[in-house]
């Protein structure tokens, strides 16, 4: 099936958009706007709103059609969790019957990152909006490195712990300091040994399972997800790996 | 602003009682102590400033040339190496850059060094009083022009010269302070990074040159626009009392300055904090500077209906702690947020409550109200509507400082036309409602006032808790923001020193006769 947007009509492509450019305000800049959406692909377009920012920028609001479309049942992608997540006390039954240990859940924000607001919603005690926190999980011995953690004594301290898995949280994006830094502590945990035996995974509000799986983790979790997401997450895979495992040793 | 709660004036009290009661034995703490940000702030209101070859601040190298003697107060030998040497401050900050050993001068006799100290800090007295001179003036001359509440917005590229583009675009289109975020990560630096910066992640660094960019690059919209713009930067981190001391100098108007923000969320030791606190907000308030502390931080860690009480418990303990720093009220940007889950039924009921409590529990206090960014998504547009409805609690109550929301709070720093977005938003709100909180009282008995006694309750509960246990104890336990940091834990313990005997700081000894504290 061919997609295209839907504003009012079948396939009608409208999009609607908004943009500043740093020009003053006025006809000539409302054309270059029009010209500027045309050169991006679309077919027609309209400035429905041009405003002044300051003598040297304006913003515009737009509509166009495009012509571009998808076929969507081509479309790719692969969820971290296929099925729907277990509870907190199916996660802690699951451990008991298939590990009949404790995992060890290891989280930090790594690098520059200073804000904890993730880690904390997916390991606190308390977690997020009636959801709790891997800290609660009987099951599971959660340890909570928190904020500017380096890279270095994140994979030092995972190996101390034993870790099952690591949980890192990257909030600031900008410029993709992320990506630097995501991709570091992997090379980090592979050169350490950590990589083989841990999963590693990564939370974050502009963090996609897609750019997750690219850099080398095994997870990457966006906004929205709770701490039983992560967990069920935790428990298949480990389950997963292990039947593979004893299934190479056979 | 009419009372319009009935809360007890009886139990309000009792709550400042409290408050007092949790601040002394800190305050016994803080007399006792200095920090090696206390000792770096106090060289630079002498004078010391600029950075040797790798970077490292003059102030920095003084300390650590000096580092066994910092609990006896440094400023003595910074003094004395200025008549020793017959150098100015800029020559002598020049040497040490160039690597000139100051542990190597001996010290001269106390009477020289003091009247040499007394010169310098007669002129940091007057550029403090220059630049406050120069506020009021501005202040008054635009006096029509001012709004209430005022408009709050935030800069934050990372380099210095686009977030001057930025920030003149949001004072043209009607904001009245411009906050300049820092760069990720300085809250953990223990030393100021120098001059102007033009690389940051999610942030600017705080530099006293980049304190100066800004500062002139607001004062001529100020002028153009015939409204004065506030500059606000950050004094938290293991730098609370530099930084603050850097903004006194360059005319900063409010700084970001709460007595346990450091401890609670960027796991800074708290000894340290609560001294680095104390002589931080001697400076602000010498300076005439606004703190604005961050009691809204508590609601992005819990819950804003359950631990409403939280907030207003910490208010009353940042209050005390200004008082100690010898503050008046007009300063104490005591901070809050409307931070409630949007699906909770009468949620907007339960945040006029809260806001209006706190208006009418601190009069006189320059409030400062955060808008929702917890329950903030990708969903730009609902999110429009969520800063519609605090723009409206926040004129409702007679907030003082309002921080605009951004439509893509979720999303990323903001976009220059976001900031356009929530200016208009507000000034459409404000505008339509002017007259609303006169018009309008809250019944009898109902869901507001209710709400609000309940949350007096609570705090008073709480606030009597960490009396009891101390309030060392009391973080330690996670009794704020259910965040647990043990009393010899986090960073810049080691920076924290005993003062000597023969301690002396001929700023601090200014400071507190200027500001009338006793001890």
């Amino acid at each position: 099936m061919f997609i295209k947007p839907y504003g009012d009509t079948l396939n009608d492509g409208a999009v609607q958009l908004s943009f500043s450019l740093p020009v003053a305000c006025g006809g000539k800049a409302r054309e270059a706007a029009r010209q500027l959406v045309l050169k991006m692909g679309f077919a027609h377009c309209e400035i429905v709103h041009a405003h002044p920012l300051s003598d040297e920028f304006t913003f515009f609001v737009a509509y166009a059609k495009t012509a571009a479309g998808v076929d969507f049942e081509r479309v790719e992608y692969v969820e971290a969790l296929e099925e729907k997540s277990l509870s907190m006390d199916e996660v802690n039954a699951f451990i008991k019957a298939e590990f009949k240990r404790k995992l060890v859940v290891v989280g930090a924000c790594t690098g520059f990152d200073a804000h904890t607001v993730g880690i904390d919603a997916i390991m606190n005690m308390k977690g997020y909006n009636h959801h709790f926190g891997l800290e609660r999980y009987p099951m599971i011995e959660a340890f909570n490195l928190g904020a500017q953690v380096p890279n270095e004594k994140l994979v030092e301290r995972a190996r101390e712990l034993e870790a099952d898995a690591v949980l890192i949280s990257q909030v600031v994006t900008q410029k993709d300091t992320h990506v630097q830094n995501l991709t570091r502590l992997i090379e980090l945990a592979e050169a350490d040994g950590l990589r083989s035996h841990c999963l590693m995974i990564v939370g974050g509000p502009r963090i996609g399972n897609k750019l997750a799986r690219e850099l080398g983790f095994d997870a990457g979790f966006g906004s929205g997800t709770y701490a039983e997401d992560v967990a069920t997450f935790i428990v298949k895979k480990l389950k997963e790996r292990r039947t593979a495992g004893s299934r190479r040793k056979q | 602003m009419r009372a319009k709660l009935g809360l007890s004036k009886a139990k309000i009290a009792q709550a400042r009682r409290r408050a007092a009661g949790i601040a002394g034995p800190v305050r016994e703490h803080i007399r006792r102590h200095t920090t090696v940000a206390v000792e770096r702030a106090t060289l630079r209101l002498l004078g010391a400033d600029g950075a040797d070859r790798d970077g490292v601040p003059v102030p920095n190298r003084v300390v650590e040339a000096l580092r066994g003697r910092v609990g006896e107060g440094l400023a003595k030998h910074y003094v004395s190496a200025l008549l020793r040497e017959g150098k100015s401050p800029a020559e002598l900050n020049a040497a040490l850059a160039e690597g000139f050993d100051i542990a190597q001068v001996p010290l001269l006799d106390q009477g020289r060094v003091a009247a040499k100290a007394a010169e310098l800090v007669r002129e940091l007295e007057s550029r403090l009083r220059a630049n406050v001179a120069h506020r009021d003036a501005q202040l008054k001359e635009f006096s029509s022009n001012a709004k209430s509440p005022m408009l709050y917005v935030i800069v934050a590229t990372g380099n210095i010269h686009e977030d001057v583009k930025q920030a003149r675009a949001a004072a043209l289109q009607g904001a009245d302070i411009v906050a300049v975020i820092r760069t990720t990560a300085q809250s953990l630096l223990d030393y100021v990074p120098y001059g102007a910066t033009t690389e940051g992640f999610g942030g600017t660094y705080a530099t006293q040159e980049n304190f100066r960019i800004m500062r002139a690059a607001l004062d001529e919209v100020s002028r153009s626009q015939r409204r004065y713009i506030r500059l606000v930067n950050y004094c938290s981190g293991l730098c609370m009392p530099e930084i603050a001391a850097m903004g006194a100098l360059e005319r900063l108007d409010m700084m970001l300055n709460d007595s346990m923000y450091g401890i609670l969320f960027r796991d800074i030791n708290m000894y340290r904090t609560f001294v680095d606190q104390n002589f931080s907000r001697m400076i602000n308030a010498a300076a005439d500077i606004i703190i604005n502390t961050g009691e809204d931080n508590y609601l992005t860690t819990s819950d804003a209906v359950e631990k409403a009480h939280t907030v207003l418990a910490s208010q009353f303990i940042n209050e005390r702690f200004a008082l100690d720093a010898g503050m008046p009220a007009r300063l104490m940007g005591l901070g809050h947020a409307f931070e409630m889950d949007p699906s909770i039924k009468n949620g907007f009921l339960l945040e006029l409550a809260q806001a209006q409590m706190a208006r009418e529990i601190f009069p006189e206090h320059p409030l400062k109200y955060m808008p929702p960014t917890k329950f903030m998504t990708g969903d730009v547009f609902k999110g429009l509507a969520m800063n519609a409805m605090f723009n409206f609690a926040s004129k409702a109550t007679g907030q003082s400082i309002h921080l605009l929301g951004m439509l893509t709070e979720a999303i990323h720093t903001p976009h220059l036309q976001d900031r356009y977005l929530a200016i208009q938003n507000a000034l459409y709100v404000m505008n339509s409602m002017a007259d609303f909180a006169d018009e309008v009282e809250f019944r009898r008995g109902g869901l507001i006032m209710r709400r609000a006694q309940q949350v007096l309750d609570e705090s008073l509960a709480l606030l009597s808790e960490v009396e009891r246990l101390g309030l060392f104890e009391a973080i330690a336990r996670g009794l704020f923001a259910e965040v647990k940091r043990p009393k010899d834990g986090g960073k810049g313990l080691d920076g924290v020193c005993e003062k000597a005997l023969g301690y002396w700081n001929p700023v601090e000894d200014w400071l507190k006769r200027r500001l009338k504290i006793a001890g």
